[in-house]
């Protein structure tokens, strides 16, 4: 009986439609963006890290010991030793087809790199620590210098920018979720007055309230459903296409394939979104129409 | 088996309208079986004498019985139970506009309950007797007004219900389908139905010779066992 009504209310219907799928890819959207955010953040934390430079005159056996007490610090994700040869060669390697900057290494003569610790935290915000631990004075005939200082404003600019990021999709997340249950809502409840007349006589006629509510009901599922396959669909098709464009930006992130590895959850997510926002929407809507 | 016990009905002032007051302290009893009438002109009260046994409205004091229930203490939940003892034709038909003349009629005993059998075997017999054999699959636009009304007329009787309420059944139908009506009606009665009928067709009533209450301005003139069209 819902689909018979379904089908000739079609015009209020396809409305009711439209703003469902528009409200179940606002949730995908979000989710989507939280993917993302959370592999860029990620990615950008993986590149933050603090190097400890020794003094010429350190010993190799030295550095590693430190390496060894420095591991076991619990705020401490990995350690690893960079020796003078391997920084000449990390160097030069990077710089090969700059003739100047090669010349003017050739010029000095011999290594003037220092051998050097580094050093990966859990979390951005554990490199203060550990840079203060290591300008401990015991550590001072050892170390050169740690570089912690030089980049702590960039280290303290990532930090704060993705706690920003999440920050703000939260609440963006919130508002845009809160916008489309309203309209939602609102688009519902004005099918569902259009309908109030029926509602009356149908009471007048001596029908139960489930017996009334039961199409409607049906009518907001088969809505819900509906827009959440068209909501797979769309962003099948989308994120295929726009991935390999924003792989082109940020390496290694890839859309469609949070997509497919993330499908279940989504299709469940869209699936829950529609027909909890249709039938709840169409309940409420209901109930003031229905005592007569 | 009905009674009313002083009901007085006001609708109070409203968007610029004066305080109308629509019954005043009507008391009358109907026994099962009866055919009664009730006459009176525009705005004497007798729709709203109608809408108040079904319960669509509350009455401002008194007291309606229906098989010794007070209608008006009955909760949202318990008044499908009650209206499902009732046939109604309204004045305005209140047909569901999105079913067809067959649909309209075969959602009545859905309420109820009937299975498929039953109403595939009821409706087609009742839309026969109305006449609208043929226009069985109309929606309600391609359907005239009298057309319409004895759609409603049909939805009143399918069910069989106990007591059918009929606000102008008759308004707008031509004189030979309203014969056809009011002589449905009668033989409804005569099979054991209680019927109320508002009208003002003189001719029906004097015709009819049944009881007649009649109300002017809300309040009960007249209330004869054989009555006439007096006004």
């Amino acid at each position: 009986m819902g689909w018979t009504t379904f089908r000739r209310d079609g015009e209020l219907a396809l409305a009711t439609l439209f703003i469902l799928v528009i409200a179940i890819s606002v949730v995908t959207t979000l989710f989507l963006f939280r993917e993302m955010s959370n592999f860029l953040t990620s990615a950008l934390q993986e590149k933050v890290d603090v190097s400890v430079y020794f003094k010429e005159s350190v010993t190799e056996t030295e550095i590693l010991d430190l390496k060894e007490e420095l591991a076991k610090m619990e705020e401490i994700r990995e350690v690893s030793y960079v020796s003078q040869d391997q920084a000449y060669k990390d160097f030069v390697e990077r710089h090969e087809d700059e003739e100047i900057i090669m010349e003017s290494l050739e010029e000095i003569g011999e290594n003037p790199f220092l051998a050097s610790l580094n050093i990966k935290a859990w979390k951005t915000s554990q490199y203060g620590t550990i840079s203060t631990f290591l300008e401990h004075p015991s550590f001072e005939t050892l170390i050169e210098k740690v570089d912690y200082f030089q980049r702590k404003p960039v280290i303290e600019r990532i930090f704060s920018l993705t706690g920003a990021i999440n920050g703000v999709g939260v609440l963006f997340s919130i508002i845009l979720v809160i916008v489309a249950v309203l309209v939602t809502f609102n688009t519902i409840r004005l099918a569902i007055y259009n309908s109030r007349e029926e509602i009356k006589i149908q009471r007048l006629v001596g029908a139960g309230n489930w017996f009334i509510r039961g199409p409607f009901l049906i009518q907001g599922v088969m809505a819900g459903i509906l827009a959440s396959l068209i909501c797979l669909a769309i962003f099948g098709l989308t994120s295929w296409i726009v991935s390999p464009k924003i792989e082109f930006f940020f390496p290694g992130l890839n859309l469609f394939n949070i997509f497919t590895e993330n499908l279940g959850l989504i299709f469940l997510l869209q699936f829950l979104a529609g027909i909890s926002l249709g039938i709840i929407s169409s309940l409420i809507a209901i109930r003031k129409y229905l005592k007569v | 088996m009905i009674s009313f016990q002083g009901i007085t009905k006001i609708y109070p002032a409203y968007a610029g309208c004066l305080m109308t007051v629509a019954l005043e302290d009507v008391s009358f009893g109907i026994k099962p079986k009866e055919f009664v009438s009730i006459v009176g002109r525009s705005g004497a009260g007798k729709t709203t004498l109608l809408r108040l046994l079904l319960a669509e409205e509350k009455p401002t004091q008194g007291q309606i019985f229906f098989d010794s229930i007070d209608i008006h203490q009955l909760k949202l939940g318990e008044l499908p139970q009650l209206r499902r003892k009732i046939g109604a034709v309204f004045q305005d038909y209140k047909l569901l506009p999105n079913k067809t003349a067959y649909e309209n009629i075969a959602y009545v005993m859905e309420v109820i309950g009937f299975s498929d059998r039953e109403i595939k075997r009821d409706v087609p017999e009742v839309l026969e007797i109305v006449g609208l054999k043929d226009k069985a699959n109309n929606f309600l636009a391609g359907l005239s007004g009298g057309e319409r009304q004895r759609v409603a007329i049909a939805r009143a009787l399918i069910h069989r219900p106990e007591v059918i309420l009929a606000d102008e059944p008759t308004g707008n139908l031509d004189p030979y389908h309203t014969l056809d009506i009011i002589r449905l009606l009668l033989k409804i009665q005569e099979m054991g139905t209680t019927v109320i009928l508002a009208t003002h067709n003189r001719e029906i009533i004097n015709r009819l010779g049944k009881r007649v209450i009649t109300l002017e301005k809300g309040k009960i003139i007249r209330d004869e066992e054989k009555g006439r069209f007096i006004l």
